[in-house]
């Protein structure tokens, strides 16, 4: 029982990415409204971000300025920046992936006048 | 100069995705001719490269002078200096196609559709070049992003293939992310040089095999891979010809060549045998594609839908050179990302002829069409054969070479589905042949003909390459895909 526990108060961040991950899947996978879907992904995109800075991050570190005199030189006493970084990077990817699926639904919504995936479909196949 | 190509190739691509949306938006007319410059600039100096690699070696170029492994650095190696002449040369002929249809079919368009047809290809070319790997997630995704804006643009029901797209593509590259993530805590580095070098200490952890995992999964949704294809019809049925023909030729071919990058040159060819056996299943998923790919397409009634499905059994082939992991067979899966980016790209642009003149791309309005376009129709019947693999197109070699890959590591199922599986590809194009040259010509199909010049002339060298890869593919094989093997590849082995 303890085990369980000393391994649940040091991983539980990740354990939490874990979640959110599935919840994104499930999200993509079985909701049938094509926002929906697109929340999913999100949830999905977010869970990977947070993953990424939970492995950088260090209980007790500072941030990475170079301070010789305040901090030290050792390098656990840094957080390590790149992570955070990259996540920029890819929130930037994620935000731009949302706003083309969003216009991709305006299109969608105009043409076929709903989102729901089994209308849309039925709608295409009606299409011809 | 030499050193510089592999940023000037971006710089000069990059710089024609910036001008020709400033100068289209004051003259719509110039938006043309300036991606055709841009193109042709590009297509110059990835010959510069290539020239430059086969004389020199590989170049590396650090960005900004940030030495790897702290700075991101762009490496024009064999193996990447061919995939970017594969590229240009279909990014240029396609383009020289492009000047009549895209105006016809999209009109107002144009302008936005060069521009990302351009920013497409810079990602695309960042895929191909860079030699680190969460830049290769950024260009990944720059051009996952473009390619869902061409894809929407053309029939209205492009907009709902190209979601699913979308939807597709980017768990495929959060995929791949994670799998960044699992390599990035083990080794600390993202330089695909550097992580190489600390792999082999790690081989039993179950984290690497997880992230091989993960990356696997990732980049086989990008190249259609599978079961992982579903995408790919709809999608490719439903965009307009121009960006069916540039998308369907090098967006999963650049997976591919990614997937040979990260599996040979970042994870240890060593690690296919132990472990997570990916060799294994990327075999037999490529081999389940051929067949299922093949099977698929012969039901079809649509020109397009029918070549999206044999585009899924194509890229299986290469999944099944990548997979066995020999010398012959990774040649082969090269050679076949080649000869299957030329021929499949002179498939969808005749698509696009007929779609043109006909109004439509069913299977029967190709009834006694041959008579009519002789031209087209040549090219046709030589990527019809090269797609079947007959010599001496160079469809015949590419397969030839993943055959004897499989007969080397005593995969002998391999080799008897690869060979069936050609013979599906037989049916279905034979079918067409047939209707194409013997059936009666309808009524009313007075008046088609072979296309304006600036059409026909992209078909017809493609057409001409499709048989000139085949009968030099030696040059190609010796001068340049030996040298782009891994280390480990180099000479046959022994024991085989």
């Amino acid at each position: 029982m303890s085990d369980l526990q000393a391994f649940l108060e040091s991983q539980w961040a990740y354990l939490l990415t874990i979640v959110l991950l599935v919840i994104g899947l499930y999200g993509m996978l079985l909701k049938r409204n094509f926002v929906k879907k697109l929340i999913g992904m999100n949830i999905f995109q977010a869970a990977i971000i947070l993953c990424y800075i939970v492995f950088a991050f260090k209980r007790g570190a500072s941030v990475p300025v170079w301070s010789p005199e305040k901090v030290g030189t050792e390098a656990p006493l840094y957080m390590n920046p790149i992570p955070h970084g990259l996540m920029l990077t890819a929130i930037v990817v994620s935000v731009a992936t949302t706003g083309v699926a969003l216009a991709l639904l305006i299109r969608i919504y105009r043409t076929y006048g709903t989102l729901e995936e089994h209308e849309v479909l039925q709608r295409l196949r009606d299409d011809g | 100069m030499d050193e510089q190509t592999p940023v000037l190739i971006l710089i000069a691509l990059f710089v024609g995705a910036l001008l020709v949306p400033t100068v289209g938006l004051a003259r719509p007319r110039l938006a043309y001719p300036l991606t055709l410059t841009t193109l042709f600039v590009y297509a110059l100096l990835s010959a510069n490269g290539l020239v430059a690699v086969i004389a020199n070696g590989p170049i590396r170029y650090h960005l900004a002078g940030w030495k790897p492994p702290i700075g991101i650095e762009l490496n024009l190696d064999h193996l990447s200096a061919f995939v970017v002449g594969v590229l240009a040369t279909i990014s240029l002929l396609v383009s020289v196609y492009a000047r009549v249809v895209v105006r016809r079919e999209l009109g107002s368009k144009e302008m936005p559709f060069y521009t990302v047809m351009l920013i497409m290809l810079v990602g695309l070319n960042g895929m191909v070049l860079t030699g680190d790997l969460f830049n290769l997630y950024v260009f990944f995704e720059i051009s996952s992003l473009s390619g869902y804006a061409l894809m929407a643009l053309g029939h209205r029901k492009a907009a709902v293939s190209a979601y699913r797209y979308l939807l597709m593509g980017t768990v495929g590259a959060s995929f791949y992310l994670i799998g960044v993530a699992y390599l990035y805590a083990l080794t600390g580095s993202l330089n695909m040089a550097d992580v190489a070098e600390r792999i082999p200490a790690l081989h039993t952890n179950p984290a690497l095999l997880l992230s091989i995992v993960f990356v696997v999964v990732g980049l086989g949704l990008k190249m259609a891979l599978f079961p992982m294809h579903l995408w790919l019809p709809d999608a490719y049925t439903y965009a307009s010809s121009t960006a069916t023909a540039i998308i369907a030729p090098v967006m999963t071919k650049v997976s591919a060549y990614v997937l040979i990058r990260v599996l040979y040159f970042v994870y240890d060819v060593e690690l296919f045998h132990e472990g997570v056996p990916i060799g294994a299943a990327l075999t037999w998923l490529g081999v389940a594609g051929a067949v299922v790919g093949s099977v698929m397409a012969i039901a079809q009634k649509d020109l397009k839908r029918m070549l999206a499905y044999s585009s899924v059994s194509q890229v299986a082939y290469i999944a099944v050179g990548i997979g066995l992991a020999n010398h012959y067979a990774l040649i082969g899966a090269m050679l076949h990302v080649l000869n299957h980016a030329v021929m499949k790209c002179c498939l969808f642009l005749i698509a696009g002829h007929i779609a043109l003149q006909t109004g439509s791309t069913r299977i029967v309005v190709l009834d006694g069409l041959g008579r009519r376009m002789p031209w087209t129709f040549f090219a046709f019947t030589a990527s019809a054969l090269a797609m079947i693999g007959l010599p001496p197109t160079g469809g015949f070699f590419s397969k030839w070479y993943i055959v004897i890959g499989g007969i080397d590591a005593g995969q002998w199922p391999v080799v008897v589905v690869v060979v069936a599986s050609s013979l599906l590809t037989a049916v279905y194009f034979f079918r067409l042949l047939m209707r194409i040259y013997t059936a009666p010509e309808p009524e009313d199909s007075t008046g088609l003909t072979d296309p304006v010049w600036s059409m026909r002339l992209p078909v017809v060298v493609l057409g001409a390459l499709v048989i000139l890869f085949g009968l030099f593919n030696v040059w190609f094989v010796s001068g340049l895909l030996e040298d782009a093997l891994p280390e480990a590849l180099r000479v046959v082995s022994a024991d085989s």
